[in-house]
């Protein structure tokens, strides 16, 4: 037989945390803050409205970008949230997840051996995704020093004839790094001057917690005609399960997105594009409900980690932390596999996000406050017989 | 922050003041002063627990009463809503716009202890016109949370 699998698949380094995952459902009584998706169900009224569209018969395809309705609204809310400005049928697509959009806008800007300049520790699929557009992602470690935003000095060096995308992971997976409106202006100002392209994933947009709100890179002057704007429902509106999200860019890349978009997805899920609707018109005291208790929660563990004497930048977006282990003396795989078996806490090891996240560990707070006490007991009770044994 | 605090307290009155600081990004002192200030403004008005009766052995019966007055000159609604306040097994009383005047909580051991209240007290009372009493058959939700038992955590326990 021929062989059948392409090089390029091949290739590709299996998930990070399954062997995680493995253990720890075969255990019992497992505290998880592994978690990457909200602890609060989808608002009613969005649930509601999707169920309104069944009872309706709304089971149809919609039009290959979407439904207009749902982006005139998206187009409504872009302005009043972030005062962009996009045309709702020319500049915006909506997707299955922001994932999807990720991969499109790959799929129809790259060219073989084109470079993608990707931040990390960052979201796991946009080195594969890169990969399997036919690009070469190339790695730009963020410091701890920096509070893992992006500075211009983490780019320099990095560029070359073949850079074309730049990465913007911003607020951030996993480390919640967020970045504001002077840390953009001056990674702007470097994507000007060696004329690059944009891919801005913004799905945590509506969690930050600086007190002002969130900066998209495309605000910049000169940004947003080189910048593909992912956003989407998953984070804000708890409806992870719906898959659905957007890309928003200039007309001409958007159009290429859409015909890949046509032959491999048709349309993102009908009864998920209605319900999505309700979110943006009806859900804002809902999100910001959210957002407020990921704030306590967020607090609560930082003070939590200072008691402890374990060291952790304060983030600022997201529901993640990402406090440092390195005084263990071990890597942030076994720390993460011996607290799972001897105090049966899931968190999730830093350099699964790339190589630069080794040292730290990803724990979530989309958990009760309560889950994360007992949590946060078992986490001092094992670094505390760490620290005693050495 | 009076109001952070209250939209906590409503929803957990056992909140430790210190956790609910550090969660607000202020201090504890904080916290505590404004909730004294709160009490003695009589904004707090108690700190109730919300009991599920029906998984106890106690027998008790809830019920509505849709109660029409006369309202009286001077006075309004608030004289004969005072007289039906005072009654121990009445639990709430509100003033209602629409069909009716009042609106009364009770609470008893029986449907015959109700019964005779409505009957023997409440609708004896000179400016009481009529009375409607409706027996509460189940709680689904009481003061915002939903009765049920909680479903376990569905998702899966690790992703990115």
């Amino acid at each position: 037989m021929k062989k059948a699998i392409a090089d390029k698949a091949a290739a590709l380094k299996p998930s990070g945390i399954r062997k995680f995952f493995d253990i720890v459902s075969e255990m019992e009584d497992v505290i998880s803050l592994g978690v990457g998706e909200p602890d609060f169900d989808t608002p009613w009224a969005i649930r509601d409205e999707g169920i309104y569209t069944l009872e309706k018969g709304r089971t149809f395809y919609t039009s290959n970008s979407g439904l207009k309705q749902l982006r005139e609204e998206i187009a409504r809310y872009l302005r009043r949230r972030f005062e962009l400005s996009y045309h709702p049928l020319k500049e915006i697509l909506v997707t299955v997840g922001g994932s999807e959009g990720i991969d499109l806008a790959f799929r129809a800007m790259l060219d073989p051996g084109d470079e993608v300049l990707v931040p990390q520790p960052s979201y796991v699929s946009y080195v594969p995704c890169v990969s399997m557009a036919g690009g070469v992602p190339v790695p730009v470690p963020l410091k701890a020093e920096n509070d893992f935003r992006l500075k211009r000095s983490d780019l320099e060096g990095l560029v070359n004839e073949k850079t074309k995308i730049l990465v913007m992971p911003f607020p951030n997976n996993p480390t919640g790094a967020v970045m504001e409106r002077d840390d953009l202006e001056e990674i702007a100002q470097f994507v000007l001057e060696n004329d690059l392209y944009v891919l801005s994933d913004e799905i945590y947009a509506e969690l930050t917690y600086t007190g002002k709100p969130h900066v998209s890179i495309a605000q910049l002057p000169g940004m947003q005609e080189r910048t593909i704007l992912i956003n989407g429902f998953s984070k804000a509106y708890a409806m992870t399960g719906w898959r659905l999200g957007y890309a928003c860019g200039p007309e001409h890349i958007v159009k290429e997105m859409v015909k890949i978009h046509q032959f491999c997805i048709m349309c993102a899920p009908t009864n998920s594009q209605y319900a999505a609707i309700a979110a943006l018109r009806d859900c804002d005291e809902q999100v910001e409900e959210m957002r407020q208790a990921y704030d306590g929660r967020r607090r609560f563990l930082l003070h939590t980690f200072k008691q402890m004497g374990l060291p952790c930048f304060e983030p600022f977006g997201a529901f993640y932390v990402f406090p440092c282990i390195r005084e263990f003396g071990m890597t942030s795989e076994e720390f993460a596999t011996r607290l799972l078996r001897e105090e049966k806490v899931a968190v999730v090891p830093g350099d699964a996000f790339g190589d630069c996240g080794e040292g730290f560990i990803r724990i979530s707070y989309a958990y009760s406050i309560d889950a994360l006490k007992k949590a946060m007991d078992r986490i001092d009770a094992f670094i505390s017989r760490l620290r005693a044994q050495r | 922050m009076r109001e952070q605090i209250l939209t906590f307290l409503e929803k957990n009155s056992k909140a430790n003041l210190g956790e609910l600081a550090i969660m607000l990004g202020t201090s504890e002192e904080t916290v505590e002063a404004e909730v004294r200030k709160m009490e003695e403004e009589q904004i707090i008005r108690g700190y109730h627990t919300l009991i599920d009766w029906d998984k106890t052995d106690v027998e008790k019966v809830t019920a509505l009463i849709e109660v029409r007055v006369t309202p009286q000159r001077d006075q309004g609604f608030d004289r004969i809503a005072e007289r039906i306040y005072n009654y121990p097994e009445v639990r709430s009383v509100y003033l209602i716009s629409g069909a009716y005047d009042l609106m009364v909580i009770l609470e008893g051991k029986t449907l015959r202890e109700v019964s005779a209240f409505v009957s023997n007290k409440l609708s004896t009372l000179d400016t009481v016109i009529s009375t409607a009493t409706h027996f509460i058959l189940k709680k689904y939700k009481a003061d915002g949370t939903i009765m049920a038992a909680k479903e376990e955590d569905e998702r899966i326990p690790v992703t990115f």
